[in-house]
Formats: C-alpha cells, sequence, structure tokens
C-alpha cells in the first residue's frame, strides 16, 4: 500500500520548487520593493503567489497517510513479534495466600468510573496457563492484592499436545511405574533426551498415521467409488455380466483393509513403545502427569540467557510457519493457510491475466473504436467497483452449483450425492477472484498495449509482418511491464480478499492440501485454507479470544509479508523487462 | 511581393494534371518502370487529400517528392505500401502498379506487397530487440530459421547500410544503445534485409545532425545500384543532391515531376520556382 504513494514524484518535486521561488523572492525584499507593498500582506501573498499553500496541504495529506500505514504496520508488529518471545515466569503471591504463577502479558490502569479523585492503580494480566487444572488460562491481577513477587528459578513452560501450555515445575520422572528421577535438577537433565526420542516417536506416529493410512483410505475410497460406478452400469446394462470387475474391486478392497490393520497395528506398537516415559509437574493448581510423547517444548524460563531464548524464539517462529493447526487454530502452524493463499494467487494469476491481456488486446487492437468500444470501456471499468461479496455470491451460483454440479453428473456421478467439484474448492475460490480482478488486468493491459508507440507497430507492418505477428513480437513484449503492473494490481486485491472466498471454498481448518502425492496430484476441488479468513476466524471465531488474539497479530504479519513478497517478485520481473523493452530511444 | 502571393493563392489555373514523361538517364536505370501510377485519389473521411495523381518511378533511381507540409506526399508515398490501410476511414480509388500487379486489386495481398516495397520512416524505429534481432525481423516473420542463412543475411544488410563495421562486435547489444544515424541505418538495413524491390524513405534524415544525414545520402546512392528509391524530402538540397527524379506536390496536386537536374536549373511551372527558390514553403 505504501509503494504507490512514496512513488510519487510530485512530492519530491514541490519543496524543490519552492525552494527555488524563495530565493529570487527574498533576495528581493532588501532591495527596491521594500516601499512597494505592506509587508504583512505581502508576505502572505508571495506565500500563496509561490504556491507554499499548497505544498503544504499536499505535503500533509501524504504524510498523513503514510503516518496512518505506518501506524498500522507498527501496531501489528509491535503486537505479533512478541508473541513467541519467551517471557519471564513469575510467582505471584497474593495478600489472600493464594499463589498465581504465569508469564505477564499485559498491564493497565484501573477504570475508576465515578470517582477520579481514587488513586491511581494497576492490575497485570497472567498467562498462568495450565487450562486443564483452572480452567481458565489468563488471569487479571490487581497490584496492590499481590504481596510477594519472585521469579522461581525452577519453573518451566511447557509446549504439549492439549490444552495449551503448563508452566509449573517438574518433581518426578517415572518410565512405567519405576521412578527414574526426582527432584526439578535430576529431572531435568533426564527429560532432555526423552524430549528428542518423543519428537521422533511422533514422527513416526505421524508418518503411519498421515501417509501410511492415509494412502489405504483412499485406496477404500477409490474402490468404493468404482463399485458404485460398477451398479450404475449394471443397472443400465442388465445383460452384461460384471463379476469379474466386482472381483477385482473386492480383492483390490480386501487388500486395502489387509494393509488397514496392518498400520493400525504398528501404530498401537509405536504407541507403546513411545508412552512409556512419563513426568510429574508440580502447578499452583495442582500435580499434572504428561507423556513425555505428548511434550512438544519444555524450557526453563527464568534460567534462559538472551541465546536460549533467541533459539526457542526461532524454533516457535518456524513452527508457525511450517507446522498444521492445532486446538482449534488457537496453537500450532498456518502452513496451510499460507499453501492455500499463495496456490489460491497463483491459480487466479494464471486465469486472469491471459484471459484479461486477450480481452484487452480485443478492446484496443482489434475493436473499430466507437461508442460500443467506449461503452464497454466503461461497463469494464464500473466491474472493477462491484462489492467482491457480489462475485463471491455470483461464483456460489455459477461456478460451484452450476458448473460444478454439471462436472459432478458428467464425470464423477458414482460419488453423488457427495458432491465432487458441486462444491466449495480451491478452483472456484480461485476462479472467482479471477473474474474479480481480470477488470484490472483488462484496465492496465489496455493502458500498456496503447502505450506502445504507433512508429513500432508501422514499422514491423513494413517489414512485412502480419497484424498478428506486430501484435505477438513487438506489441506484447513492449507492453508486458504494463501488463505485470496490472498483475501487481490484481494481486494486491486478489490476496486480501476473504468475502467471496467464505463462500466458495475457504474452510477453517483444511490439513489435506490441494497438491499431495496422490493421483492426480492437484486436487483443485479440494476446500482450502486462507491467511484472510484465518485471521477472521481465529481473532472473532475462536473459543479462546486471549490465547487467540497474538495469533491474529502474527497471522497478519504473515499475510503482509505474503502480499508483499508477491508483489516485489512481479516488481522485479517487470524492471526487468522494462530495462529489456525500453522505448525511448534517446 | 503582394502580386506574388496571389499567384500563389490561386493555383487551378497554373496546375497542369499530366506530367512530363521522364526521359532515361544515361547514368543510370534500367529504363522500366518500377511504379506506375494512375489517377490516384485519396481522402481521409470528408478530407479530400490526394487528387488524380498520376506518375510513373523509374527503377533503379532515386525519386524525391518535394513540398510544403501537408502537401500530400507522405500520403502518396505511404500508399505505396498500403501503409494508409491502417488508418480509420481512408479511402483510395485509382490504380498503383507495381511491376504490372494493381496493389490495390481485391486479389492482392497486402503483407506480400509490403514484402516487395520496404519503407524507412522518419523517426528512426528500432525494436526494443538485439541489433540483430532488428536486422532479421522480416525474415523470422515469414519463418526463417536457419542460422547461416540470418546471420549472412544480418552481415549483408548491414554491410549495405554500411554499418556492418561499426556493430559487427556488438550485433547482439540493444538496437537502441545505438545513435540516431546508426538507428536510423539499421531501420535501413532491416528495410533491405528481406531484398524488397522499392525501398519508401519518410524524411530519413529530417531528425539526424548533418553529418549522420550525409552517411544516410551516400547511403542512398550507393543502394539506388540494388534498389528502387523513393524519398520524402524536405531539405531541397538533399533531393538535388540524392535523387534522379523530383515530384513537386502542392495541396494534394502533383504540380511538375522531371529530372532532378531540370527541375533545379530551370523548373517547367512558376509554383515549383517559387518553392525552390525559398519564396514560400
Amino acid at each position: 500500500m505504501s509503494t504507490p504513494a512514496s512513488e510519487t514524484p510530485g512530492t519530491e518535486q514541490r519543496p524543490a520548487e519552492g525552494a527555488l521561488a524563495a530565493g529570487p523572492g527574498t533576495a528581493r525584499i532588501p532591495g527596491a520593493a521594500g516601499g512597494r507593498r505592506p509587508p504583512a500582506a505581502g508576505a502572505f501573498a508571495t506565500a500563496v503567489r509561490r504556491g507554499d499553500p499548497y505544498v503544504w496541504l499536499t505535503g500533509s495529506a501524504l504524510g498523513l497517510s503514510l503516518l496512518m500505514i505506518a501506524g498500522l504496520v507498527a501496531v501489528i508488529l509491535a503486537n505479533g513479534l512478541g508473541f513467541f518471545w519467551p517471557r519471564t515466569v513469575v510467582r505471584l503471591t497474593l495478600q489472600d495466600g493464594s499463589v498465581v504463577q504465569g508469564e505477564i502479558v499485559n498491564r493497565e490502569a484501573i477504570p475508576r468510573p465515578g470517582d477520579p479523585e481514587a488513586p491511581e492503580a494497576y492490575r497485570i494480566q497472567v498467562k498462568v496457563g495450565n487450562r486443564d487444572l483452572l480452567g481458565y488460562d489468563f488471569k487479571w491481577v490487581d497490584e496492590a492484592d499481590i504481596a510477594a513477587r519472585e521469579a522461581p528459578p525452577d519453573v518451566f513452560v511447557v509446549e504439549r499436545r492439549e490444552y495449551g501450555a503448563l508452566i509449573g515445575t517438574p518433581s518426578v520422572l517415572k518410565a512405567g511405574d519405576e521412578v527414574v528421577a526426582e527432584g526439578p535438577e535430576a529431572v531435568w537433565a533426564a527429560l532432555r533426551p526423552l524430549l528428542d526420542e518423543a519428537e521422533d516417536d511422533r514422527e513416526a506416529i505421524e508418518e503411519v498415521e498421515k501417509d501410511r493410512i492415509g494412502e489405504i483410505n483412499h485406496r477404500i475410497e477409490q474402490a468404493r467409488l468404482e463399485e458404485r460406478s460398477i451398479d450404475m452400469q449394471a443397472a443400465g446394462n442388465p445383460e452384461r455380466d460384471f463379476s469379474p470387475e466386482r472381483a477385482r474391486v473386492a480383492r483390490v478392497e480386501e487388500e486395502a483393509q489387509a494393509d488397514y490393520r496392518r498400520a493400525q497395528e504398528d501404530l498401537e506398537r509405536l504407541y507403546e513403545e513411545a508412552a512409556a516415559t512419563y513426568v510429574t509437574f508440580t502447578t499452583p493448581g495442582g500435580e499434572k502427569e504428561l507423556r513425555t510423547l505428548d511434550v512438544f517444548r519444555a524450557y526453563p524460563a527464568n534460567r534462559l540467557g538472551f541465546f536460549g531464548r533467541a533459539s526457542i524464539y526461532a524454533g516457535r517462529v518456524w513452527e508457525f510457519l511450517a507446522d498444521d493447526p492445532r486446538e482449534s487454530n488457537t496453537e500450532g502452524g498456518i502452513f496451510p493457510a499460507i499453501f492455500g493463499t499463495v496456490m489460491m494467487v497463483i491459480i487466479m494469476s494464471i486465469m486472469a491475466v491471459p484471459f484479461g491481456v486477450l480481452a484487452a488486446l480485443y478492446l484496443r487492437e482489434y475493436a473499430r473504436q466507437g461508442a460500443l468500444v467506449r461503452v464497454v470501456r466503461i461497463a469494464v471499468n464500473n466491474l472493477a467497483g462491484v462489492p467482491s461479496i457480489v462475485f463471491g455470491v455470483f461464483g456460489l451460483g455459477f461456478f460451484v452449483y452450476f458448473v460444478g454440479g454439471g462436472i459432478d453428473r458428467l464425470f464423477f456421478p458414482e460419488a453423488l450425492p457427495t458432491p465432487t467439484y458441486g462444491t466449495g474448492g480451491i478452483l472456484w475460490a480461485s476462479l472467482t477472484l479471477a473474474l474479480l480482478t481480470v477488470p484490472v488486468v483488462i484496465v492496465a493491459a489496455e493502458e500498456a498495449l496503447a502505450a506502445v508507440p504507433r512508429s513500432m507497430r508501422e514499422a514491423s507492418l513494413a517489414a512485412g509482418a502480419t497484424k498478428f505477428q506486430t501484435i505477438w513480437r513487438v506489441v506484447l513484449p513492449a507492453a508486458a511491464p504494463g501488463i505485470l503492473t496490472g498483475l501487481i494490481l490484481a494481486m494486491a486485491r486478489g490476496a486480501g480478499e476473504v468475502a467471496p472466498l467464505m463462500i466458495t471454498g475457504v474452510v477453517k481448518l483444511a490439513p489435506n492440501l490441494p497438491v499431495d502425492g496422490f493421483f492426480p496430484f492437484l486436487h483443485l476441488d479440494r476446500k482450502f485454507m486462507h491467511l484472510g479468513f484465518h485471521i477472521y476466524d481465529v481473532g472473532f471465531q475462536s473459543p479462546n479470544v486471549e490465547a487467540a488474539k497474538p495469533m491474529v497479530y502474527t497471522t497478519t504479519i504473515f499475510l503482509l509479508a505474503i502480499v508483499v513478497l508477491l508483489n516485489l517478485t512481479a516488481i522485479v520481473v517487470r524492471n526487468r523487462l522494462r530495462r529489456k523493452y525500453q522505448t525511448s530511444a534517446f | 511581393m503582394a502580386q506574388e502571393r496571389s499567384a500563389v493563392a490561386d493555383p487551378g489555373i497554373r496546375i497542369r494534371t499530366e506530367v512530363r514523361a521522364p526521359q532515361p538517364d544515361a547514368g543510370g536505370g534500367t529504363g522500366e518502370h518500377a511504379i506506375e501510377m494512375k489517377d490516384v485519389n485519396l481522402s481521409y473521411g470528408d478530407n479530400h487529400v490526394l487528387h488524380d495523381i498520376s506518375m510513373d518511378i523509374d527503377e533503379r533511381m532515386v525519386t524525391a517528392f518535394i513540398g510544403p507540409s501537408g502537401c500530400g506526399k507522405s500520403t502518396l508515398l505511404r500508399c505505396l505500401n498500403r501503409m494508409n490501410d491502417l488508418i480509420d476511414n481512408t479511402r483510395t480509388t485509382g490504380s498503383i502498379r507495381v511491376k504490372g500487379q494493381d496493389i490495390y486489386a481485391a486479389s492482392t495481398d497486402v503483407i506480400e506487397v509490403r514484402r516487395r516495397i520496404g519503407m524507412v520512416f522518419q523517426k528512426s524505429n528500432p525494436f526494443p530487440k538485439s541489433i540483430y534481432e532488428n536486422v532479421v525481423y522480416g525474415l523470422r516473420i515469414v519463418g526463417i530459421r536457419d542460422k547461416s542463412t540470418l546471420n549472412e543475411a544480418c552481415e549483408r544488410s548491414l554491410r549495405g547500410a554500411a554499418l556492418w563495421e561499426e556493430v559487427k562486435d556488438r550485433l547482439h547489444d540493444s538496437g537502441l544503445s545505438l545513435s540516431g544515424g546508426q538507428m536510423q541505418r539499421l531501420c535501413i538495413a532491416r528495410a533491405i534485409a528481406v531484398e524488397p524491390e522499392i525501398v519508401l524513405m519518410d524524411e530519413p534524415c529530417s531528425a539526424l545532425d548533418p553529418i549522420a544525414t550525409l552517411k544516410i545520402e551516400e547511403l542512398i546512392y550507393s543502394l539506388k545500384e540494388s534498389y528502387t528509391i523513393v524519398i520524402v524530402t524536405h531539405n531541397l538540397q538533399q533531393a538535388a543532391r540524392v535523387s534522379d527524379r523530383t515530384a513537386f506536390f502542392w495541396l494534394g496536386r502533383l504540380v511538375e515531376y522531371g529530372r532532378t537536374a531540370d527541375m533545379f536549373t530551370k523548373p517547367g511551372e512558376k509554383l515549383t520556382e517559387d518553392y525552390i527558390t525559398g519564396r514560400f514553403g
């Protein structure tokens, strides 16, 4: 957003002009001019003539908009970037003797309605974790109630599979029923290698759960569809004997079931081997025993140096980028959402750009420039201003129900009534966005085509080229930078849209990416996740608002980063092309 | 002075519509006609631009079109390779025959016509491609891919355009990296790469400095060995220097057409004389 504003050349030139005008103006004053006009009115009139007020007006308008954008980015960065930093854990003993232990995340003045004379008081928000033990994981504490505040050295922050963070002191480590270590120091020393092992075990389990069983499920599903398709053929063709086909399908299904049983056994074995160790933590809310398998990360929050914290920070950022979401999107990562966003923008561009460029070529190169073309041009411009939700509704009605439903009836009748393409998916969402952004591309491409000098077309035609050859070899390459500008605008608009996606294929959780190892590898019918929708979902649909808040900011950072990155790529390509096809001769 | 002006303002009586048949020179030409124009009329919408132009252009000679701005000389030049087709609402009547073929006949392939008749423009317009690609453009578009053919054509055309020695070491630099005069010669090389029969030049030197102009003029002189050249120019000295035939146009009519030596020493028309002696124009 800030790039177009900062590119405006006028703002850089205006002050220079003003300075230039000021030179002779001030030089004149000591001369004969002194007595000719009243000084006050003269100064103002000179300023107006020089254009100073207009410089101030335009400059401050630009400054204000830049300030707002900078403020927005600053708020997002300040709230988002700190989220992953491992903070100190404090133990607060309150006046009534109860103990609150956790990370301080917020501090604010207590509102004093109706009593402005009351002394200034503050309260702090503590992330206490241990949701399973306490029933809440954030707690507000009045500073006045705090009797003692300390940072116990043995307290650990544990990230685990369920219930969010655990904050407590490790007391016992058991292997089976046998006690291996006791006391925080001993437990931590023994726990460290076990956590690495647990990570390997989790990977092994996930491989079986996701890859092997996923593959088997895929086979079973294919077999089921084939069976239905045989049933349908048999209904239309009662004479033919379909038993060989049925036997083959049954064999496939049997094999798959056998594989499934084997995978299930492997899985149980893996769980048994891995689940042998347990660690117990003491917390203000009670004791909690955890399987080491369920511990994702544990660190002694108050004993870490800067580099220890930085490495945890980096690890958390990486997990956030590379992992699937957990705990109804409030934990884990956003990888499927990043993937979905980027893929959707790419599909959208692949659809919108050729289509828009062809339309612009017709409008600019082939159509007779008359009233009709002018009307079409105005209509295209207006189309760019139609609210996106309108496109969303159109996409749902046309692409999803009409086109998708038609495809299902023609090509996937065996799956019905379960829709394959007749429901929201990444293809339909991308097409809807392509429809939304195609006017932008058309307008930009048309301008780019119009900017190609007539002399260049004439040179090509005079050399005996046909009109199409001229367009293909001369006009389009010269217009390519301008067309890419259109693509940049389209991507900037498309990547940020959420409303039309919500009804054409975005869902809150879709760990199955639209690209995977099963034929045909690209599953454009799949539902997908999107960063923009993820922000909405985590921020406003989450059961745990306090835990979700920082996720909103961090997700926003990455959405902005992706939009900027996509744009930068297009800008770099455009500048390279522009250098190559520079048309100004001397 | 006033008398002169009134004489100029009333051209109707003075303009001859028949044209002296130019005699072949001893110094060059084949004696054949490369182009034969008969009663060419052209209008843009309601604006009648060319009136009954009939003239023949000799093969392997340089024919210059001169006349004040807006007299239709460029328009006529663009008729010869049908570049006026690109402008909406143009209507051309009469016949233009190139080596006997009527280029405005319905059966004529305009692309073929433009391949036979190359053109160099007022403002040099190389493509934003390499020098090499600029020269071989005309060959590429007819589908020639053979490297040696292209290389050979590139060298021959650049030598023909007297540019080879200057650019032979940087054929793959952008055509836009050349100087103004070099760019214009590059455009000439591009025009002759497809070996046309006729080269049309529309004020090829108007944007160039005197030295670059001189080079182009020398080039034109050498090119007439192999090509028929029609050049539009505002520079009367240039017309006198490079051309064998000169045609003077005024308000869309052909006023006088003949050997350049005759036109500049003893013009047959008062109007021509006024123009070439600088009394108007």
